[in-house]
């Protein structure tokens, strides 16, 4: 049986060229990057040149780019190490309440260490409203962290919007200096403008495992002059903010699927992933009644689809495609093994049930349309059998 | 490899025997009343045999992941035949072994099913009176 991907937002598959890219770094290429020695230099070289190309990328310097373990490494050092770094008593920190668990908890966890916290609301759509950022602003606030896109309904949200405001506070004289500005970006890499200086951010999460890269290499923008304290203490790598060997690899690798996004064969992928979502979505409610669709219908990733099925659950759901080789996810991937509806679409307004009832569905590089056609057999005869499980009337 | 579904657990959940309603049952249980996205109903026929009630006939209706509905079909499976002392008795001891292993995380699922059926039981008893 022919299996057929699709959740591109939990994880891709490594890019040939990729991997290519990596090979020397694996075999022959071993050097540790702080040995002076002629294989250290080698692996020096290769870090260096990978970071000039997420420098490049993110439209700033290279010494403005910090390899990590994982993003999550990266959202962690951004989030506590800027509250670390402001040296504020009683620091207050804004976030919205659709964020990956790896902002959420971090912002949780200074909470409970005595942190003031503002958990935006979004609207109905799953977007954050620029203004509501602004009001909630404080002569304590030292970081705010708003997602780019949206793990689970691909949301996007107003950064540049949120950027350009939060400078034009400063120049107000309302702070002496502002609060940082953090985005997480990983889902957004793959198809968004990630220039950070358009964007106005002082901070930004990338990962390669999102974009055709390894797993276990994250990076973080931090914009110089921004005061961050390490987490990770040691030999004083990436500039003292993140020690620990280079995975030299792993962010050739980073740097590789990099360059792959930026080709104009990429920018025609999306095209097509995007024709493929739209007839996806619209055939799907020919096909099955009752069907929603979770978040924002024109600001949302171009490969990103969430609907709701009353009356099928939505694990239901996944185990069942599983059986006939499809693979997706309900919300998110990171929560599929929690019994808690997914926080993004209660925030959304959605009941438990409908929350309960969701399905992800996430398109790729490699995504084709008998892909698409054989999910399009499927899915309706799932979700009807289900609801009759259920019995849910029609 | 440990898989998340078992084998057995899968082949309860892509076939059920035993679900639907029962139009005339003696007695229907629900959990609407425990927090937790699932949703079971069980629907009991009851007879008496030798001066003793017996469950004739379990069906039901889930709203829920794989697990909940194998284990509501598997339930149903194991309290007919039962009589009502011995159905309310029914639990994860005699589950477990039925469907083979099931993850920590999916155990709320049986005691979903135990309330169910003591709340159908309940509602037989109600009804009779």
């Amino acid at each position: 049986m022919a299996r057929v991907y699709l959740d591109y937002a939990a994880t891709t598959p490594l890019d040939h060229k990729v991997l290519k890219a990596m090979m020397p770094y694996l075999k022959q290429d071993f050097g540790n990057a702080s040995s002076i020695h002629g294989f250290g230099q080698k692996a020096l070289g290769a870090v260096d040149e990978a970071r000039k190309t997420a420098a490049d990328f993110l439209g700033c310097s290279s010494q403005e780019i910090v390899f990590t373990g994982s993003a999550t490494e990266a959202n962690n050092l951004a989030i506590f190490g800027a509250v670390k770094g402001s040296k504020t008593s009683k620091p207050h920190i804004i976030t919205s309440q659709i964020e990956h668990s790896a902002v959420l908890e971090p912002c949780r966890e200074l909470e409970k260490q005595g942190a003031e916290l503002t958990y935006l609301p979004v609207d109905k759509d799953g977007l954050v409203e620029p203004a509501e950022v602004k009001k909630a602003i404080k002569p304590n606030t030292v970081l705010v962290s708003i997602i780019y896109a949206n793990n689970e309904i691909g949301a996007v949200q107003p950064i540049a919007e949120i950027g350009k405001m939060l400078g034009h506070a400063a120049s107000a004289g309302r702070r002496t200096s502002k609060p940082l500005f953090h985005t997480d970006a990983v889902q957004a890499v793959n198809y968004l403008e990630c220039d950070v200086k358009k964007l106005g951010v002082d901070l930004l999460t990338l990962s390669a495992h999102k974009i055709y890269g390894p797993k276990g290499v994250g990076a973080l923008f931090v914009k110089k002059g921004s005061l961050i304290n390490p987490l990770i203490l040691g030999g004083g790598h990436e500039f003292g903010l993140r020690s620990g060997t280079e995975n030299v690899a792993g962010i050739v690798g980073l740097a590789q699927a990099i360059k792959e996004i930026q080709s104009p064969k990429h920018k025609m992928q999306n095209i097509k992933i995007k024709l493929l979502k739209d007839k996806l979505i619209k055939t799907i409610f020919k096909l099955i009644p009752d069907a929603r669709l979770n978040g924002s219908a024109s600001h949302r990733l171009v490969n990103n689809i969430n609907l709701s099925f009353n009356g099928a659950e939505g694990e239901a759901m996944v185990i069942a495609l599983d059986q006939k080789g499809i693979a997706l996810s309900t919300g998110s991937a990171c929560s599929s093994k929690r019994l808690e509806p997914s926080h993004v679409l209660l925030a959304l307004g959605l009941s438990e049930e409908e929350a309960h009832s969701s399905l992800r569905i996430t398109l790729g590089r490699y995504t084709t349309k008998e892909e698409i056609e054989k999910l399009l057999k499927t899915l309706p005869l799932i979700v009807e059998r289900l609801r009759k499980i259920s019995g849910y009337k029609q | 490899m440990t898989q998340y579904y078992s084998k057995k657990v899968l082949e309860h959940f892509l076939h059920p025997k035993n679900m639907g309603k029962i139009k005339d049952a003696d007695g229907i249980g629900d959990t609407q009343n425990l927090r937790c996205g699932d949703v079971m109903k069980i629907y009991i026929k009851v007879e008496k045999k030798k001066g003793q009630e017996v469950i004739k006939e379990a069906k039901f209706e889930t709203l829920g992941c794989g697990h909940a509905v194998s284990i509501s079909d598997m339930i149903c499976d194991l309290i007919k035949g039962k009589t009502l002392v011995q159905a309310l008795k029914v639990g994860f001891q005699d589950i477990a072994p039925a469907l083979g292993p099931i993850p920590p995380a999916k155990v709320h699922c049986v005691h979903l099913a135990e309330a169910a059926v003591k709340s159908a039981i309940e509602d037989y008893k109600i009804r009779r009176k």
